[in-house]
């Protein structure tokens, strides 16, 4: 009976889900305080069997994603001697931030099909559609975005940063950096055996403004006049302070 | 120490945002100008986005206009009708640059006009300030030469609505003070800055008020269209970061006592020269920019395209 039972499974491995994943994160919240410099979160996890492991490589693959916004981006070009915007392109939705941990190269941990499926991948993530109308060569303005991003450090890949420990503890440390947005950010872990998705978990992280940065924030939208009228009156008495001070300090 | 900006939404070290309002402040109270034209170039250097920058920097020469001007009321060196003249005129420029300022965010070319508007005025008044002040200092190393007249009658005089401004001396028409404080008061809207590097040669030269009343009747009348600027900025558009402000006030107004201590020290000549040079410095960096081909010819705002 058990020895059928193995042999079903064996055959029909992922398909039956013989492996699922458990995973939690340090914090399911991140409050962005005035001397908010970046967050690091743990996320960790075991892979739970009811059967041997089958065989094959298994991988971890980890997305953290930010809250989704419409981007605009434009080219400068050269305009009567000097560097002016010039093309655009509207982006429909692409995310403020996001970040694919691996354990292994991204190429060999997950097959095409279950890319485009799950949509692990940047390209996929953003999903460009109707562009190509707006610009002659808009897949180099999706490109650009990307890069820029990169380099702001809001888009990473970071291959084999997921730790595995005996194939079935994991943990990885995901940095979220300085010039975060607010919002919800999407967690998905996702183990895969043969570059298949054998299981899934999805969590979020609740981003949000606390304390001064929240109070301001919210008083600049919904009451801007009296957020303007503060701003101003901070001036007015700095800069009174300030005279009256140096006055007392001279005699 | 890292301090988060609320509308900025950024992650800047505090005590840089106070070296940046200290150097300025000091270099407004070595030279008595507001120091807008410095501090809001520098805040899109550290990578502020430009419209925080210029709604910002013009909560920041509140600051220290204000410091600056209550000197000058000390002194009786504010000519207030004359200030309530430029004020009109600079509340409806104002009006009129943010409107511009919105709709150009708008399509993507604030950037472009801004930078124009500082090459084109910083290049030009540096160098007028520049010859000017050569000169004088040539003139006054040679004993008995001629000294040019500060007051002469020009077409300006023969304007009609004449009114008597009494501490500047002067018997005028109100309309050129009235287009000089729009022009002052819209390029405060969309630079950022008080115009006091644009007010106070225009007072001297074109409305031939007294040197001595010049710069605290102009400080008197920044004060308040940066301050209608601000407000404006901070309803129609969100871009006031009163964090980042009060950082660069707090150094600001600082700075401004001390430079304003060493100005004493100096010879007036000399200073228009180094001020000039100054100015004419952050003109040819922002021209640079503009000329040379940028690393990265890309750029992306979030939003959608109008």
């Amino acid at each position: 009976m058990i020895r059928a039972l193995l042999f079903w499974l064996l055959l029909f491995g992922p398909a039956f889900a013989s492996e699922g994943i458990v995973a939690g994160l340090s914090q399911n919240r991140v409050s962005i305080t005035a001397d908010f410099n970046g967050s690091e979160i743990l996320i960790y996890g075991a892979v739970k069997r009811d059967a041997p492991a089958p065989k094959g490589q298994m991988h971890v693959i980890i997305t953290v994603e930010g809250p989704k916004t419409p981007i605009i981006v434009r080219k400068k070009a050269r305009r009567f001697g000097i560097y002016v915007n010039d093309e655009s392109v509207q982006i429909k939705s692409a995310p403020s931030f996001y970040a694919v941990a691996t354990t292994g190269r991204l190429a060999e941990t997950l097959s095409e099909t279950e890319n485009l499926r799950h949509r692990i991948t940047l390209p996929l993530v953003i999903r460009p559609v109707g562009i190509s109308a707006q610009a002659e060569d808009a897949p180099d303005f999706v490109a650009a975005m990307i890069r820029v991003r990169e380099k702001e450090g809001r888009y990473r890949l970071v291959e084999r940063s997921v730790q595995f420990t005996e194939a079935t503890l994991f943990r990885a440390d995901i940095d979220l950096p300085a010039n975060l947005s607010e919002g919800l950010y999407g967690v998905r872990v996702f183990l895969t055996r043969n570059g298949q998705v054998v299981d899934r978990f999805d969590q979020q992280i609740n981003v949000r403004k606390a304390g001064l940065e929240r109070v301001l924030f919210n008083m600049s939208r919904e009451q801007p006049l009296l957020y303007g009228l503060l701003s101003l009156l901070i001036a007015v008495v700095a800069g009174w302070a300030a005279s009256a001070l140096f006055r007392q300090m001279k005699r | 120490m890292q301090i988060y900006l609320p509308i900025a939404e950024l992650s800047v070290n505090a005590f840089l945002l106070l070296g940046i309002g200290g150097v300025v402040g000091f270099l407004s109270g070595l030279f008595g100008v507001g120091g807008g034209f410095l501090i809001t170039p520098l805040l899109f250097f550290i990578g502020i986005p430009p419209a925080i920058a210029v709604a910002t920097g013009a909560n920041q020469v509140v600051a220290s206009s204000i410091s600056g001007v209550l000197a000058q009321v000390k002194r009786k060196a504010v000519d207030f009708p004359m200030g309530f003249v430029l004020l009109a005129g600079g509340l409806a420029g104002s009006f009129i640059g943010v409107w511009v300022f919105a709709r150009l965010t708008a399509a993507g070319q604030v950037d472009l006009f801004v930078q124009l508007s500082y090459v084109l005025f910083l290049g030009g008044i540096g160098l007028m300030m520049f010859w000017e002040s050569v000169g004088a200092l040539r003139r006054s190393s040679k004993a008995g030469a001629p000294i040019r007249r500060s007051h002469t009658h020009n077409w300006v005089h023969g304007l009609p609505f004449k009114m008597k401004f009494r501490a500047s001396g002067l018997y005028i028409s109100v309309l050129p003070p009235l287009a000089v404080g729009a022009l002052v008061g819209f390029l405060a809207a969309i630079m950022g800055v008080g115009g006091g590097f644009i007010m106070v040669p225009a007072m001297i030269y074109l409305l031939g008020m007294p040197t001595k009343v010049v710069i605290g009747t102009s400080l008197f009348q920044i004060i308040f269209v940066t301050a209608f600027t601000t407000i404006m900025h901070a309803v129609t558009a969100n871009t006031v970061d009163m964090m980042l402000a009060v950082l660069l006030i707090l150094g600001g107004v600082i700075g401004a006592q001390l430079g304003a201590q060493v100005s004493g020290r100096l010879r007036a000549e000399q200073l228009r020269i180094l001020l000039s040079l100054m100015v004419l410095g952050v003109a040819v960096k922002i021209a640079a920019d503009l000329l040379l081909r940028p690393a990265e010819l890309y750029t992306i705002t979030p939003g959608l395209l109008p």
